[in-house]
């Protein structure tokens, strides 16, 4: 485990953190502009403190929301800045090049590259430092949608391939869903909950995560296609969803907002929505005056539901009923 | 020798000169553009000073604080056992002083302008201090330093009333080339006063003119 300890007073806001994180995979840190995510990081790496550990000193890499490379070295001179610095070399420069597909790219300069292709270098100077720990501060956030998905699969690969620690920071849930192992979420310089994703994102008792963010993630297989849709195993049910995703073996990572959840106590007969699970409800939570999240056990996961107070009364929703979940929408990591 | 003696003189100065500004105005320039404290603008306002002082204010006292029974001019003929009014080495000091504004505020126009994350990058990428300044800060601030280098050696080959006032007219020593040339227009050898100034003027303008032309390359990458 990762002990980061950290305190910070500014004249209106106070950063104090005392939490525990895994050293092995990547750990999302969420929460919302202005609750302490990027001064955590920058606390971690030693660039808003005097005193201390020199930051040069902490072998730590740090991937910034943009990529400002070095614009008087290429792309190689820039991810050999570190490497050289580094004190041991115990990652393989070729096999992160490799990994991050900036091979090509080696004899350019960074003004000719595009806002992905700078972050992926960026990221393999990082890398190539050795670090004990990497630190990334919204990488994607600089990029546009279509420039995100682009970069979304080399951060899978990463996640998959690398065994440094990650500690990301973000606003976005959706990403950090994807890519995140374990969750902390901040909020006004504070740790209000840790955990692994899985858990922390179904609990309904955390305000950070009660508004456009909830939602859960789990785990299905994909199992068959049919019209265009992937089906999914999921214990008790099945989950169709669009696009073709290869049957394997390995489940696959779902996230399921809690906004495209609703409920109903009776098996509805004619809807275009396709997946309807049997579901137990497993607690209530209002969140404010009209709004409530529903924890429902579906199979053996979680799902979130985000619905109105006054269905909830109409309903008679309480925990032990058994009702049925109608998921409108899913996306899946691939 | 009449005409090249004073300019070779001019050029020699200019040259010291630049060498120690740079030497001197890189580290003022770094601080001025990192530091946070309330001291700034004081210090700025020292080192801009020579622009609007008259340089015989600036000579005067410089000749005072480096005469024999100055500060500076004192400890200075303990040390050495000569003067350092109306000697070269005088000249060179009161020169650092006069054209220090001109090696300083480009430096540091260009140090400001330098995007504070390439050095947190450095430093997270294992840079000590030292060691971005070197491999980042100066490589990305080649034109500050062209400017401030030329500035201050076309600005101290123009000096007039501080060497006058520090260094007098000694041939060889501190008659330099706009000592020379007020000199030959007092006697009126007018001959010899176009021949220097014309070199001087066009000497002004192609070292001025190749500032500029390495400065748009560098802006065009």
């Amino acid at each position: 485990m990762i002990h980061l300890r950290h305190k910070l007073s500014r004249k209106d806001f106070v950063l104090d953190i005392d939490v525990q994180v895994p050293d092995i995979g990547i750990t999302g840190v969420f929460g919302e502009s202005g609750s302490g995510k990027t001064t955590l990081l920058r606390c971690i790496a030693g660039l808003d403190q005097e005193g201390g550990l020199p930051v040069h000193k902490r072998n730590i890499g740090y991937v910034f929301q943009k990529p400002g490379l070095f614009p008087h070295l290429t792309v190689r001179g820039n991810i050999e800045y570190g490497a050289r610095r580094a004190a041991t070399s115990r990652v393989d420069s070729a096999s992160v090049i490799d990994m991050l597909g900036i091979g090509g790219l080696l004899d350019r300069k960074p003004d000719s590259l595009s806002g992905g292709e700078a972050q992926r270098v960026a990221i393999a100077a990082a890398l190539l430092r050795s670090p004990d720990l990497v630190l990334m501060d919204e990488p994607l956030a600089s990029l546009d949608g279509k420039r995100k998905d682009e970069l979304l699969p080399y951060f899978d690969r990463l996640h998959d391939e690398l065994s440094v620690p990650v500690i990301y920071v973000s606003h976005d849930i959706e990403e950090i869903s994807r890519l995140c192992d374990h969750l902390v979420l901040l909020d006004d310089g504070k740790v209000v909950a840790s955990g692994g994703l899985l858990d922390v994102v179904s609990r309904v008792d955390v305000p950070v995560l009660s508004g456009r963010n909830a939602g859960v993630v789990l785990w299905a297989t994909p199992v068959d296609h049919e019209d265009g849709l992937t089906k999914f195993d999921f214990g008790d049910g099945d989950i169709w969803v669009a696009g073709k995703f290869e049957a394997s073996k390995s489940p696959l990572r779902l996230r399921i907002a809690a906004n495209d959840v609703s409920i109903t106590r009776d098996r509805p007969a004619s809807t275009t929505i396709l997946n309807i699970l049997r579901a137990t409800v497993e607690e209530v939570r209002s969140v404010d005056t009209a709004i409530a999240l529903v924890r429902l056990g579906a199979g053996n996961q979680d799902l979130l539901a985000r619905v109105t107070n006054r269905s909830v009364r109409r309903l008679g929703l309480k925990p032990g009923d058994r009702v049925f979940a109608q998921v409108k929408s899913v996306t899946v990591r691939h | 020798m009449n005409i090249f003696g004073p300019m070779w003189l001019s050029v020699q100065l200019a040259l010291v000169t630049t060498l120690v500004l740079v030497l001197i105005g890189t580290p003022i320039a770094w601080w001025l553009s990192q530091t946070k404290l309330k001291l700034k603008p004081a210090v700025q306002a020292i080192v801009a000073m020579p622009i609007v002082l008259p340089p015989t204010v600036l000579g005067f006292y410089l000749l005072i604080l480096l005469g024999p029974d100055g500060a500076i001019g004192s400890w200075w003929v303990q040390l050495t056992g000569s003067a350092l009014t109306f000697s070269f080495t005088g000249l060179v000091v009161a020169s650092c002083v006069y054209s220090l504004p001109f090696a300083v505020q480009p430096m540091q126009n260009a140090f400001e302008s330098l995007p504070k994350q390439h050095l947190e990058r450095a430093w997270t990428l294992g840079a000590s201090r030292l060691d971005a300044f070197f491999s980042v800060a100066v490589p990305l601030s080649v034109r500050g330093f062209v400017s401030g280098i030329v500035l201050s050696f076309a600005h101290t080959l123009g000096e007039f009333g501080v060497v006058l006032m520090v260094g007098g007219n000694i041939p060889g020593e501190t008659r330099v080339v706009s000592i020379a040339i007020y000199d030959h227009v007092e006697s009126l050898n007018y001959a010899a006063a176009h021949q220097m100034s014309l070199l001087l003027i066009g000497f002004a303008f192609v070292v001025l003119a190749a500032m500029f032309v390495i400065n748009r390359r560098w802006s065009e990458g």
